[in-house]
């Protein structure tokens, strides 16, 4: 009994994170404590190199890497980006900035330039008219037909609900949930992963449609689907109010009206606080900071139907790592948020950015040391997680002192596979049969 | 598989795509200009006959953004025209203001690093002949200026900017909704 929840809550936490270190989790926790230390030393090392590669190639990209995501990056229809670098598009520059408001009366082509153009054209020579033909081929090419095809939906949804995201929040808010003492519910808990995912996929949607012109100016957000118009706004909106209403419904009614409420919370916080926030001020790093908290205490909250210590630890954890985290990758995107009219520390406040950041480094380590003292994990826990935490606060205290582009890398890539790992730990020294009334843990 | 792809573009206009018209039929003179644009292949922004629906194209070079080529459909109605208006005013407004965002960036910039690279007594190019630049901690300040200078600006463009997205999704929610109900009231019209 105690040890089955155990391994079936570590197995579906590590799911989301992939399957060799599931594999290799579970052959830890047969084996024994000496061999457990080295399989979970190795499970980390892969763990590093996969997650590292994932999120280069895909989600992280700095302008140093933007070449290496053009030709890795899978695409359904090529998007042929060496090609805008190197075109002129002066006609298209002309054609944009001469048009003019379609006059409805007039069935003629839409706009007047166009006209123009092609009385010039045909009336130009051969010669010039064939290299010009030659460079609008190219130019020609690069217009897509806004059909939505059906095949192409999944994807285009996947990618406006940032799936990877989602798929992230959601792990966290199991590990709350596994985290929570009392016995391990599994229908409560797909429920509750379900519901929080959709909540999450409404959440990323509405992000995306409030922010189109501004991800289309910034390199890591430019190939987003509403970017690309892939998709509509309106099928966008509709998307996020099919994933809403559902996924609060099933945390409200399937699990209990707390989780549910938190779960609306959240999504107003991240759509309507976070998002505008962002253009707004620098406290957005703080807001984003708590939507990133909620899903583990939901996770909680969904196990035990109250809002213990034990929920707010998990947020604290949460919280705090969003720090390190996120000011390390804005360190690197100064310039695109400058020119985009974001409000971030690293533009505004870059002191204060490194110092946030160095700042809960440290409380990750006081709040590993509280979960023993709360209840949530045994005494093992901030032992064993000490070599994690004060490598984290050795890279933070770093990036404080050295605030260049390599420590900021440095310490986002370690917080990727620190938090998952974190929780892990947290998993296997999860304070077992604990005696609600005398407090006291049974051995 | 062939016919789960006509079933979808059936559905296309009750999925509320507002681009997806009813007809495909263009205006026979614009057709027929279109026509010979498609044959000489001189313009790449008129797009081919048969389609009848709106094109984007790649990034703007300044802005960033991708026009879109909006499609006029033949029987188009007032709440249609209405919503295509709107959106091609949106974007030309958005066109003008991340243009010019993006090239005042630019020319601050080179400013920026030409008056830095002078104060320290440097060439604007290297000994390799390459463009000198200053490193990310030295641009620092141009970003943290750059962006309060035009604070202002921004945050009149945001609320302006959430303003039309609404209004936007709201009309094409409403023509959805026309397309919908005209297409379930067929009967009545030829009967009455």
């Amino acid at each position: 009994m105690a040890t089955s929840p155990h391994t079936l809550s570590s197995r579906l936490l590590t799911g989301g994170v992939g399957g060799c270190v599931w594999y290799l989790e579970r052959r830890a926790v047969q084996a024994s404590p000496h061999k457990f230390m080295h399989l979970f030393r190795n499970a980390s090392k892969q763990w590093v190199t996969f997650q590292h590669f994932t999120f280069l190639k895909r989600m992280y990209v700095t302008q140093l890497n933007r070449s290496l995501r053009q030709q890795i990056k899978p695409k359904a229809e090529p998007v042929a980006s060496p090609f805008l670098e190197k075109s002129s598009s002066s006609q298209a520059k002309a054609e944009v900035y001469e048009m003019k408001p379609f006059a409805p009366s007039t069935l003629s082509l839409p706009r007047k330039p166009n006209e123009t153009e092609l009385i010039e054209l045909e009336s130009a020579s051969i010669i010039e008219g064939s290299v010009d033909v030659g460079k609008e081929t190219k130019d020609e090419k690069q217009w897509k037909e806004m059909k939505l095809r059906v095949d192409d939906l999944p994807g285009i949804l996947a990618r406006l609900s940032k799936i990877k995201l989602t798929a992230l929040v959601v792990s966290t808010t199991s590990a709350g949930f596994a985290l929570a003492p009392g016995p391990f519910d599994l229908s409560c808990f797909l429920l509750t992963s379900v519901g929080t995912g959709l909540a999450s996929c409404a959440a990323n949607s509405i992000n995306q449609f409030f922010e189109v012109p501004f991800d289309s100016n910034m390199n890591r957000t430019k190939n987003r689907p509403l970017v690309r118009g892939q998709i509509s706004p309106l099928l966008t909106v509709t998307f996020a109010a099919c994933c809403a209403v559902p996924g609060v419904a099933l945390l409200t009614w399937g699990v209990n009206p707390l989780t549910g409420a938190l779960g609306l919370f959240n999504i107003f916080l991240y759509t309507c606080c976070y998002t505008p926030l962002k253009r707004v001020s620098i406290a957005n790093t703080w807001v984003g900071a708590v939507v990133g908290a909620i899903p583990p205490v939901m996770g909680w909250t969904a196990a035990t139907g109250s809002l213990d210590a034990g929920a707010f630890l998990l947020g604290g954890i949460l919280y705090s790592w969003q720090f390190p985290h996120f000011n390390a990758l804005s360190w690197g995107l100064r310039e695109d948020y400058s020119r985009g009219g974001y409000c971030m520390m690293s533009v505004t406040h870059p002191a204060l950015c490194r110092r946030v950041a160095l700042r809960h480094c440290l409380a990750l380590l006081a709040l590993s040391a509280a979960a023993p003292a709360l209840g949530v994990t045994t005494w093992t826990f901030p032992v064993i997680a000490l070599p994690i935490n004060l490598y984290i606060s050795y890279l933070g205290f770093r990036f404080y002192r050295d605030a260049d582009r390599k420590s900021s890398r440095k310490l986002f890539f370690c917080s990727l596979w620190h938090l998952p790992l974190l929780l892990l730990l947290m998993l296997t020294c999860k304070q077992r049969g604990v005696d609600r009334d005398s407090g006291e843990p049974q051995s | 598989m062939a016919a789960w792809r006509v079933l979808g573009k059936r559905r296309l206009p009750t999925l509320g795509r507002a681009f997806a018209a009813r007809s495909c039929r263009l205006a026979p003179e614009r057709g027929a200009e279109c026509g010979e644009a498609a044959r000489s292949r001189v313009s790449r922004f008129c797009p081919p006959r048969t389609s009848c629906h709106d094109w984007i194209g790649p990034p703007d070079k300044h802005s960033n953004l991708r026009p879109v080529h909006f499609h006029v459909p033949e029987d188009e109605s007032a709440a249609e025209q209405k919503l295509r208006e709107l959106r091609q005013e949106t974007q030309e407004w958005n066109q003008q203001f991340w243009a010019n965002q993006n090239v005042t960036f630019r020319k601050e910039k080179e400013e920026f690093i030409h008056s830095r690279l002078k104060a320290k007594g440097l060439g604007l190019r290297t000994e390799s002949g390459q463009k000198a630049t200053l490193n990310a901690e030295e641009m620092a300040d141009f970003y943290k200026e750059f962006l309060s200078k035009n604070f202002q600006k921004h945050m009149h463009y945001n609320r302006d900017w959430y303003k039309r997205n609404f209004a936007i999704t709201f009309f094409m929610g409403r023509v959805a909704l026309e397309r919908v109900w005209n297409k379930l009231r067929p009967k009545q019209k030829t009967s009455s």
